[in-house]
């Protein structure tokens, strides 16, 4: 019965959905103000009805109701209970219906808290969002629907992909989603202001918290799935480009120079159309990624279910979103007039550097990611975009955009100086020559790439902390009084700042990994030694155990180095329900560096391939996501000024005046 | 701002939309449909080290259905597979050609003295050139090829009993009766 609930609330949903979307498009330009009323709070039933559906699946996974054709088809009665809950989203079409899910969670959170938006501008957003609800819900119910039953009811379920009964795995897709899903509201904002025809500082005001809010949770569901990966794939590495990845890295760079040039709107009341059409891209790039990469979470090629009518429902929806908005932002995007004046060496103009940065990046993913499509479609050839290209590229733009982030942030808005700014960064840039010595000196290989990449980092994190220095007058005023000024400082400030840092933090990760990661494979009997990095590994014992789902093989390795002796456990799990087998990676951290240890079967009776890895520093990639998220939620937290008519400039204190950000 | 400027981005999205609208056609698992129905592309394999005789696509081509399977001892699906190949083998019911893929010299010999061989012939394929050929996106792969040497099907996972039952017997079988 409880299926049923939740089939007959998505329908109710959807129906609400279609009708919601012109009601609000023709209220916001009439003044009948009950049509809006309606509009308005039917959102928020929206999302009960469809939070009624995701729990009656979620219910169906949790009582293990395999009359229910997709609990049968992704889950078992001997899984975990939790994995079993989590199995709700670990499959195409609950995911799906978690994406619906926060989507409407998100259209009713704007409907909500909307209020003090312009009347029409909250209208015509929420009726975009009303469309793409009606849009993803129509593909839900008629081409994955989760409620479809069995009869008869099977006796037991075809379990859940293995790699995905981890705890990293079940809460690494909600927060891509989040991410993801996040990226509607600033693109639903985005259209309607084309469709009035005005952009303005409210307008930005009102779309750089979800952008940021949208940015933090991207940054967190990527810096998971990395992490999940790394301890959970054994290979021994962090980000391999592979095409599932690239689809959720494109939507963060794009959102990346989406949270950079709102800003711009918000002060300087310019660069508007490139604000939209960012806003328009971010979204885009969320939906190319969600739907032709990873059509299920499961990615594998030959898990990969093709169905016609879903592939032709998806690019359905792609083209009228993303073809929609662009021919809109095509015809109206010169009513959207800037009436601040530009000067390319100012705060703005560092900040369209940042963008254009950001963009070439993305667009160097996008080729990548689809240039084996694009070869196949027009030769037939299949090939495929390995690590190297990007390696290649990403490297210098990753420098240029580490050494003039640090600048950028000096510059004040309107019309800067930049010998000035430089001159403040003469302390960055000395910290920066000291570190890159150092490195030169201590680094047993790649000494000079090494010294360049960490002298990046201390010239980007000085940047930042030189930044806040400024601002609060560190050393030049009373300490009290800086006190006082690092408090009433924004917290878009902050934010940047923080953010920088933790860019320049995770940079220690990427370039250490890609530098001095060291590898050693060797074929090892129980009491074998391997040595790596100093430590002197002996396998001790292989055992089988077994999980309440699984059946493993346990290596339990010994390291020692010095008078250091740590014991290292890792496992290789075979899941008979779905006869696949996983790794769990023995992992020991000691500060930011790890001893990582992988083995595979011992198939010729000799011993255990196993493979070692040192890897230096990684700890800081996880540090440096984390601290970059936490910075663009307290830039969340910045509500931004009023808009110049309501402030009034005697009472401003002077600190925000001066605080550029 | 120049009206053909903001047209760009629409422009450029139309572009790509068509590549995706075509890319949808083909289906990646599938084999370049070019492939099914036409005759094996030539290939020559030499044996792997340990056995001594390879193959050529010729000698699949002698007016008997025949299989092609791609395996390779670092391939944990295949280890799922091999049973069953090995129980086709025995009951005589097709002949199976292995095409050991990208393995390291002497490990597919190992493989198969270990679990036993159900393949007639097995070619060495470490540099992966024949299963690039053949379109092979991963292992284990299997090609049901006809009496007159046409590729006709291409199971992109591994064979299950029940697979053979429900699919795959039936298919030879109409095959053979052809």
């Amino acid at each position: 019965m409880t299926p049923e609930i939740g089939h007959f609330a998505l329908i109710l949903a959807f129906i609400l959905a279609l009708v919601q979307g012109p009601v609000l498009f023709l209220s916001a330009k009439g003044e009948d103000a009950r049509f809006a009323a309606f509009g308005q709070r039917v959102t928020v039933l929206i999302f009960v009805l469809v939070a009624v559906s995701f729990f009656s699946l979620m219910h169906a996974y949790a009582v293990s109701d395999f009359s229910v054709s997709n609990v049968f088809q992704n889950s078992h009665s001997a899984k975990p209970f939790i994995y079993k809950l989590t199995g709700t989203w670990a499959n195409h079409e609950g995911s799906m219906l978690l994406w619906a899910l926060i989507l409407t969670l998100f259209s009713a959170v704007l409907a909500a808290q909307g209020r003090a938006a312009p009347r029409d501008l909250l209208l015509l957003t929420l009726g975009v969002q009303a469309l793409i609800v009606s849009a993803f819900l129509a593909f839900i119910l008629f081409t994955s629907n989760p409620f479809l039953r069995l009869f008869p009811a099977p006796a037991d379920g075809t379990g859940l992909n293995p790699l995905l009964q981890d705890p990293g795995l079940a809460i690494h897709p909600p927060f891509l989603y989040l991410g993801y899903v996040g990226f509607s509201i600033p693109f639903s904002f985005a259209v309607a202001a084309l469709i009035r025809g005005k952009a303005d500082t409210v307008w930005a005001r009102l779309v750089r918290p979800w952008a940021l809010i949208a940015w933090v949770f991207l940054t967190i569901g990527i810096a998971l799935g990395s992490w999940w990966a790394y301890y959970e794939l054994g290979w021994g590495g962090w980000w391999a480009w592979d095409p599932v990845e690239n689809a959720s890295l494109m939507p963060w760079l794009a959102g990346t120079a989406l949270i950079h040039s709102v800003r711009v709107v918000e002060r300087r009341d310019a660069m508007k159309g490139w604000a939209v059409l960012l806003a328009i891209t971010a979204f885009s790039l969320s939906l190319v990624g969600t739907f032709l990469v990873r059509s299920g979470v499961i990615t594998s090629v030959h898990a990969f279910a093709v169905d016609p009518a879903r592939g032709v429902f998806i690019l359905m929806i792609l083209m009228a979103a993303i073809g929609g908005s662009l021919s809109l932002f095509a015809m109206r995007a010169n009513s959207l007039t800037a009436t601040g004046a530009f000067v390319s060496v100012s705060r703005e103009g560092a900040l369209v550097v940042n963008n254009v940065l950001m963009l070439v990046a993305c667009a160097v993913v996008f080729v990548g990611t689809f240039y084996p499509l694009f070869i196949d479609v027009l030769s037939g050839e299949k090939i495929s975009v390995g690590a190297p290209y990007f390696n290649f590229i990403f490297a210098p733009l990753a420098s240029v955009t580490l050494i003039l982030a640090a600048v950028g942030t000096l510059l004040a808005w309107k019309k800067a100086d930049l010998g000035a700014s430089v001159k403040k960064l003469l302390p960055a840039g000395a910290a920066a020559l000291v570190m890159a010595i150092i490195v030169a000196v201590i680094a047993d290989r790649a000494a000079l790439s090494g010294a360049f990449a960490m002298g990046l980092v201390v010239w980007l994190a000085g940047g930042a902390v030189i930044d806040i220095a400024g601002r609060i007058n560190l050393f030049r005023a009373p300490f009290a009084q800086s006190l006082a000024r690092a408090k009433g400082l924004p917290g878009a400030a902050w934010g940047a700042a923080i953010a920088h840092t933790g860019i320049a933090l995770f940079a220690v990760g990427a370039a250490s990994m890609s530098l001095w990661k060291t590898e050693v494979v060797q074929l090892m009997a129980e009491g074998d030694r391997a040595e790596i990095a100093g430590y002197a590994v002996t396998l001790q014992s292989v055992e089988r155990i077994s999980g309440p789902n699984y059946e493993a093989e346990r290596a339990t390795f010994l390291a020692t180095k010095n008078d250091q002796r740590v014991l290292l456990a890792g496992e290789r799990r075979f899941y008979p329900v779905r006869g696949m087998e996983t790794s769990e990676a023995a992992i020991r951290a000691r500060g930011m560096n790890d001893l990582y240890i992988s083995f595979g079967a011992n198939s010729s009776g000799n011993g255990w391939p196993v493979r070692l890895f040192f890897n230096p520093l990684v700890g800081f990639l996880w540090l440096g996501a984390a601290v970059t998220a936490f910075g663009g939620l307290i830039a969340f937290g910045d509500r931004g000024r009023k808009p110049a008519k309501l402030r009034d400039k005697k009472t401003a204190p002077a600190v925000v005046e001066a605080a550029p950000a | 701002m120049n009206r053909v400027v903001l047209i760009i981005p629409v422009v450029l999205f139309a572009v790509i939309g068509a590549f995706f609208a075509w890319g949808l056609t083909r289906d990646p698992t599938a084999i370049p449909s070019q492939l099914i129905d036409k005759p094996l592309p030539q290939f020559e394999m030499a044996a792997i080290e340990g056995l001594d005789q390879g193959f050529s696509s010729d000698e699949l081509k002698k007016g008997e259905v025949v299989l092609l399977n791609v395996f390779g001892s670092w391939c944990v699906s295949c280890h799922i597979e091999h049973p069953f190949l090995m129980q086709l083998a025995q009951n005589d019911t097709i002949k199976i050609y292995g095409l050991n893929w990208k393995d390291e010299p002497g490990k597919g010999k190992e493989w198969l003295d270990r679990l036993g061989n159900p393949y007639t012939k097995v070619g060495d394929d470490y540099s992966g050139r024949v299963a690039l050929d053949l379109g092979v996106t991963g292992a284990p792969e299997t090609f049901v090829i006809d009496k007159e040497g046409k590729v006709r099907f291409r199971v992109a996972m591994p064979i299950t009993e029940q697979y053979w039952n429900n699919t795959l017997g039936p298919m030879i079988e109409e095959l053979r009766s052809q």
